[in-house]
């Protein structure tokens, strides 16, 4: 069985405002969403700004108990299945709940939760035996984050196949590529797939300043994130989530349901070189990006806009612009590429699903957000990254790529409904 | 070098279309409180001897649960090079070594394969946990000028399948799952269809450690442990006396072929195959729906095409917790009849390992096809007569199985089954 697999339905919280409509409108307007951290006093840090969701849950339905229960991350990931589910019209089809599936990607899940009861039972870290009378019954399920599948399985109703997809920071694709994978198969009829992350927190702001991964550039947080600029050092974290129906293409037809675009091709692949650094030949990004365009069907040229992973780093945006390269060939100076990490920031694992939505409301609206904060080019990314202006496209064929520590490199085509591929 | 692809746009049929591949268990490496390495650990585990041990390295005495199955005389120095040890949680040190000998024992050179065709697929639960325990502690006591460099990567959840491949020059389709226990089999499963995907081999499994203080207390938090302080009476599953589990360290990774690509190397030992897999979740608590234990055996067994009397041996879940003891021999029963099968729990000689235990069962569950022998449930006395289920208690059985069903459970309804059958005559 090798089934096509349509998106049907999309919820988004993305720094910027809650809902794909106020995510879709914040990356055409020219504005960012990165500002120095609220959260807590970033002034020990090297990094110090952040693109944060101004989210307050009562706003969003979620209940009293949700709110005890449920970790940010898991409020994001509930919210934006709740958004998708009712965007698809799934919630009241009557679909057997056992061919609905869940799929969900995280980097590092419960993170922000686990930090803050680690305070509790440590008392600020002074003791290494921490003290077990302050045990949140919550620490568990931030501690093991298929908490995050479990709870949008509650929200969907589903009683399918269900893991978290945890492969750092292209997790956001790879479970969405899985959802695929069980659709394709016919392991599920729906998958509620997508994928979640909420890291602005200290242990995640000290890991990337360790590194320098982050940018330093603390005195402008409005224009730090710069991929594919000259001057860019680094990338800007940030949180969301983002969370699809997916379902098989006769399914959705049968049920009259609105199709975004086909999840057409899809790959990922292992650098094996390095958990944090990228060579910069693109050698292996390359590798998924042509699986996943030779699974499509498609021709390198059929592609219409390229997502970029585009984290701002020096090391990614050179790796990736050689991966697009090599792959595109002369099409890779004339294809759009852009990275809406300019906007709002990397979320980690839940990046990869953030920038799937945006390219199938690129597909919907016939625009391509731009890449912000780019001014001065770098002779090493020599491509059209749509600088600073959305710009207007007729997108039936999209790229979208991750990199992510461990080495992982993950590639998705894109494809509208009914195009001749 | 990948296969050529030849695109079909005329059919639009995509390049790869999904191949019915067998995929077999070519290696095995174990890492468990009870043996480390495959034979020594096979032969405790048939010798009903266990590695439940009071946690050492800090003080326990303010803890609920103070026993744990813990892997002892593991010297991570000697066993791996010197430049992995400053990056490395003590899990995946375990883990690094239980893949070098899955890889030994399955007589592979990664150096001579494709290296696109090769993949990493684990299951993890809790990341470098100890490793993050120390990092964070240093953030808030010394300052975040004090974090190791290392700590972005060897805490999260992909730090296991990312140093393997790094390790082993493995660049072909690979992924993560979590699903608390049950994605232990998950992993599996991927690990399946990333064979049937094009790659020709995949290292799968699972292997957690999570023994430190916080790491216990979360432990803890998750309220189905044992606080029974006799090791051999503490986890006690089916027992009239179960009083919870026992948290462990350690797993298992497999070396898992496409059974053509193994032949075509001319592999020494195949130890069988994967041959079914399901998962389920269960439906949200107040429902009245059913819970999908049942489901998701009966759908591993269809996935297999083997009927419920094929199945030689099951090796339970075993949770120790009442409730989920009931319902997963209501479960058992239903499928295969009362007393229909015989049922073994191994990890009851190394606590519950997160999605390492599972990956250990199916090494169980390969072992007893090899030889013959289906390992017991050791300290369970008092088999509550309400569970109507054959649990093989105590001694080993002499048995021959030809097929096996490992099952595995995670908190928050995670229910998933594998199916493994003997090799088929060369």
């Amino acid at each position: 069985m090798n089934r096509q697999v349509a998106i049907t339905g999309i919820g988004v919280v993305a720094p910027g405002g809650v809902g794909k409509k106020a995510f879709w409108d914040l990356l055409v307007s020219g504005r960012t969403a990165t500002r120095t951290i609220s959260f807590f006093d970033p002034a020990p840090f090297r990094s110090q700004m952040a693109a944060e969701v101004d989210f307050v849950p009562e706003e969003h339905g979620l209940t009293p108990r949700e709110i005890r229960r449920l970790d940010r991350a898991a409020q994001f990931a509930v919210v934006s299945t709740r958004e998708c589910l009712e965007d698809s019209g799934l919630l009241f089809a009557g679909v057997d709940p056992t061919r609905i599936g869940v799929s969900v990607g995280s980097a590092v899940g419960g993170t922000t939760a686990l930090e803050r009861e680690y305070l509790v039972l440590s008392d600020g870290g002074k003791e290494w035996e921490v003290d077990p009378r302050y045990i949140s019954p919550h620490l568990y399920d931030a501690f093991v984050p298929s908490s995050l599948a479990s709870e949008v399985g509650r929200a969907a109703g589903a009683e399918g196949p269900a893991a978290v997809v945890s492969t750092g920071c292209t997790s956001g694709i790879d479970a969405v590529g899985y959802a695929r994978d069980l659709i394709a198969e016919g392991s599920a009829d729906v998958m509620i797939a997508g994928a979640a992350d909420t890291p602005i927190s200290p242990i995640a702001v000290a890991c990337f300043d360790a590194i320098k991964a982050t940018s330093p550039r603390n005195d402008d947080p409005a224009h730090a994130s710069r991929p594919f600029d000259r001057t860019r050092n680094g990338f800007v974290l940030g949180e969301g989530a983002a969370m699809f129906v997916l379902e098989d293409l006769e399914h959705a037809r049968a049920r009259g349901a609105h199709v975004y675009g086909l999840v057409a091709g899809y790959a990922t692949r292992c650098n094996a070189y390095h958990m944090t650094g990228l060579k910069p030949d693109g050698r292996e990004m390359a590798e998924a990006i042509r699986h996943a365009i030779a699974e499509s069907g498609i021709a390198p040229e059929d592609v219409d806009y390229v997502n970029a992973h585009g984290s701002g780093t020096k090391q990614n945006d050179r790796h990736e612009t050689a991966a697009f390269k090599a792959t595109l060939g002369e099409h890779a100076y004339r294809v759009p590429v852009s990275s809406i990490k300019s906007v709002i920031g990397h979320s980690l694992g839940a990046i990869g699903s953030i920038e799937i939505a945006a390219c199938a409301l690129a597909m919907q609206n016939g625009m391509v957000p731009p890449t912000a904060n780019l001014h001065e080019p770098d002779p090493e990314c020599d491509l059209d990254y749509v600088p600073n202006e959305a710009r207007a496209v007729d997108v039936d064929t999209v790229l979208t790529v991750g990199s992510g520590f461990g080495g992982f490199q993950s590639a998705m085509i894109l494809t509208r409904e009914g195009t001749d591929a | 070098m990948t296969p050529t692809l030849v695109v079909q746009r005329e059919e639009q049929r995509p390049a790869d279309e999904p191949r019915t591949v067998s995929a077999v268990v070519t290696g095995i490496g174990v890492t468990a409180p009870n043996g480390l390495g495959t034979e020594e650990w096979w032969q405790a585990t048939l010798a009903g001897q266990h590695g439940i041990r009071p946690i050492e390295g800090y003080d326990t005495s303010a803890y609920p649960t103070r026993l744990a199955g813990t892997v002892t005389g593991f010297d991570a120095a000697a066993l791996l090079p010197g430049r992995l040890l400053p990056q490395t949680d003590r899990s995946t040190r375990l883990a690094l070594v239980a893949t070098e000998w899955a890889l030994a024992d399955a007589g592979v050179d990664p150096g001579e394969l494709p290296e696109y065709g090769m993949g990493v697929v684990t299951s993890n639960a809790g990341g470098g946990f100890e490793f993050t325990h120390r990092e964070i502690r240093k953030l808030w006591t010394e300052g975040p000028e004090h974090v190791s460099v290392y700590e972005s990567f060897a805490w999260f959840y992909a730090v296991n399948s990312g140093q393997i491949s790094i390790r082993h020059g493995m660049r072909g389709a690979s992924g993560v799952l979590v699903a608390d226990q049950a994605g232990g089999l998950d992993a599996l499963g991927h690990a399946r269809r990333t064979l049937r995907r094009g790659n020709t081999l995949v290292v799968t499994g699972g292997v957690e450690s999570s023994l430190d203080p916080w790491g216990l207390s979360a432990h803890i938090a998750g309220g189905r442990l044992s606080s029974v302080p006799d090791p051999e009476r503490a986890y006690q599953p089916f027992d009239i006396g179960a009083s919870g589990h026992l948290p462990g360290e350690g797993g298992a990774i497999l070396v898992v072929e496409d059974a053509a690509a193994a032949q075509a190397r001319r592999v020494r030992r195949c130890y069988g195959e994967i041959a079914g897999y399901a998962a389920t979740l269960d439906p949200a608590p107040g429902s009245g729906r059913p819970l999908g234990l049942e489901r998701a055996i009966r759908l591993a067994l269809a996935d297999a095409g083997v009927a419920p009397e094929e199945v030689d041996a099951v090796f339970a879940d075993a949770a120790g917790v009442p409730a989920l003891d009931r319902a997963e021999a209501r479960a058992l029963e239903a499928v295969f009849g009362p007393y229909g099968v015989p049922v073994s729990a191994p990890k009851t000689m190394t606590g519950r390992l997160a999605a390492g235990g599972p990956a250990l069962d199916v090494a169980a569950a390969l072992l007893s096809v090899r030889d013959g022998m289906l390992p017991p449930a050791v300290h369970v006395p008092s088999p509550d007569p309400a569970y109507r289920i054959d649990l093989v208690r105590g001694e080993p059985r002499d048995l021959r199985v030809r097929t096996a069903l490992v099952v595995a459970r995670g908190h928050g309804g995670f229910n998933s089954a594998v199916v493994v059958r003997e090799p088929k005559a060369p």
